[in-house]
């Protein structure tokens, strides 16, 4: 709506523009004014982009610094050491990237479907609109909390800490992001596509899985991306039900992971740990960085096959 | 008119978006094995009218009809009817090429297998032969790997009429299915409307009043939800019954 007014009305301004030209002083002084404020407000946004850039540089750079003199070939092959002694961090990033592949195989199908629900069933009745609100409560609701919840629900019925009670906080917090993009980019699907499909008498369940899914498949896969990137540096969710672990661990035990080895190692006085910690926050932030770009790229395939 | 075979007959229908009366006491009868265009100005029902034929309105809460609309002899607005058997008996091609997120080779097998199981080579020719009726087969014929999306929208409105006829409908409904294309592959569309007429009963919506009078054999005006005159196209735009249809037709209104 915003952008069609805004298009049907700037052929009108320019044409009192041309039809009273700048003879007029009067709109000599409008156009100096509205070039003075574009001036200002352009200054100003540069200045807060500067502002925020400048913040973010420097932590990358401290980042890349601290974290590249921790790394070694020792960081991948061995496991967590204790003070003094020579060691790596191979049990945590396992631990990650099992919770983080678990947490996601949980939480991904889950997603996909109530977000399929959400923008192709969801039309008529309160349950859509209900299911919507809630999730968005989940999307924005603190780590910790569902941390919290799992530790209560799970940790404290089994009676101990696992790698699976990490991997179930973490699809908690897939679920709403993978539900949110996936309604999302379902609803850019145009409605003539349904339609056509319809038209020919295809079920629903078939126009959603082999036409609506189809054409929206970039999108939910970014989706998922952006979820798996969210989650592989979550800290607060993974305290409560995870833990730690100092040598190898099965999913069914206290296990390993790379933001609690930072957060614990950071916190220690020992130097050997301290450049352990900036290594693996220097592991973590390129695999987001990854994911990130991975996901932008396949966006921009998306926008640009249409 | 009486000699002709009918194939949609529309008794007293009426439609509702909401509380909005969008069609009044239509009566019309559509004959078999003709081209039959609706114009008239825009939201004058002529869309909605022919998306009754496929019962399409359904997909959005708040749409109802009443009355009857029979297809054979059988009222396709009667709750029995399987709607998803009514469409694939009646195909519809929409007013911007809609091809699915697939090869070219499966968007014609979409809903072929929907209601028909055939083998390979039975599927192969039945590919080619809608290709053919389209007129896209030499176009086509060594890219059916290639996703729809790489035609250009002529030809991808030509593979979504293959895609409809496909399926081998008896009715094939038209909304606009030129105004999203340049001249010449409106030009082939017109042209391959021409060829279907001899297989199918076609009913096309169009805004451009030329193209009505170059395809159609019955021409039907529609004006703010009434059908205001309908008649073999010749006579609709030679020797207009009705005032408001001269207008029309000749320019001086719409």
């Amino acid at each position: 709506m915003m952008t069609t007014t805004l298009t049907a009305r700037s052929p009108n301004t320019d044409r009192t523009m041309s039809a009273q030209p700048s003879k007029n002083s009067r709109n000599n002084a409008i156009y100096a004014r509205r070039r003075f404020v574009n001036g200002f407000n352009m200054t100003a946004s540069l200045l807060a982009m500067g502002f925020g850039l400048f913040w973010l540089a420097w932590i990358l750079y401290t980042l890349l610094a601290h974290g590249l003199a921790g790394m070694s070939m020792d960081v991948f092959t061995k496991i967590t050491p204790p003070p003094g002694s020579a060691g790596g961090l191979i049990n945590a990033i396992a631990g990650s990237l099992k919770m983080t592949f678990f947490g996601t195989l949980l939480g991904t199908p889950i997603g996909i479907l109530a977000g399929v629900y959400l923008a192709e069933f969801g039309d008529r009745g309160w349950l859509a609109p209900a299911t919507r609100f809630i999730n968005d409560i989940l999307l924005s609701a603190p780590s910790i909390v569902i941390g919290l919840f799992i530790y209560e629900m799970y940790v404290v019925t089994m009676g101990h800490f696992s790698g699976w009670a990490g991997a179930l906080a973490l699809s908690l917090l897939v679920i709403p992001v993978v539900v949110r993009t996936t309604e999302n980019m379902l609803r850019l699907v145009p409605n003539s596509l349904r339609e056509a499909a319809i038209a020919l008498g295809a079920p629903q369940w078939k126009v959603t899985m082999y036409v609506t899914l189809r054409s929206a498949k970039a999108g939910v896969i970014t989706g998922i991306l952006l979820a798996v990137a969210r989650i592989s540096g979550e800290t607060a969710p993974l305290l409560f039900t995870a833990l730690n672990n100092q040598f190898w661990s099965g999913m069914n035990q206290p296990m390993a992971n790379l933001p609690i080895v930072i957060f614990q190692f950071a916190m220690s006085p020992y130097e050997d740990w301290h450049a352990l910690a900036w290594a693996g926050a220097l592991l973590i932030t390129l695999s987001v960085l990854t994911l990130n770009i991975v996901a932008r790229w396949l966006g921009s395939q998306k926008t640009q096959s249409h | 008119m009486t000699e002709q075979a009918i194939k949609l007959k529309v008794k007293d229908l009426n439609f509702y978006y909401g509380n909005f009366l969008a069609l009044k006491k239509v009566n019309l009868d559509i004959p078999a094995g003709k081209v039959t265009a609706f114009i008239g100005p825009s939201g004058c029902g002529k869309s909605t009218l022919l998306r009754t034929f496929n019962r399409m309105f359904e997909l959005y809460p708040g749409m109802r009809a009443e009355g009857e609309i029979l297809l054979d002899n059988q009222n396709i607005l009667a709750k029995s009817v399987d709607v998803n058997m009514l469409r694939a008996s009646v195909g519809m091609v929409f007013q911007k090429p809609t091809p699915f997120p697939m090869s070219i080779y499966d968007n014609i097998t979409f809903g072929v297998k929907l209601y028909e199981n055939l083998s390979r080579s039975e599927m192969d020719d039945r590919v080619e032969w809608a290709l053919r009726k389209a007129a896209l087969w030499n176009e086509v014929k060594d890219k059916l790997k290639q996703s729809g999306n790489s035609l250009s929208g002529g030809q991808q409105q030509r593979l979504c009429i293959a895609r409809g006829v496909a399926t081998r409908p008896e009715v094939l409904l038209l909304d606009e299915p030129t105004s999203a294309l340049d001249p010449i592959s409106t030009a082939h569309i017109e042209e391959l409307i021409h060829e279907l007429k001899q297989d199918y009963t076609i009913a096309i919506v169009t805004h451009n009043m030329q193209q009505a009078a170059r395809v159609s054999d019955y021409t039907a005006y529609m004006y703010l939800g009434e059908l205001m005159e309908f008649g073999a196209t010749d006579d609709i735009f030679t020797a207009p019954k009705r005032k408001e249809t001269e207008d029309y037709i000749t320019g001086k209104f719409g």
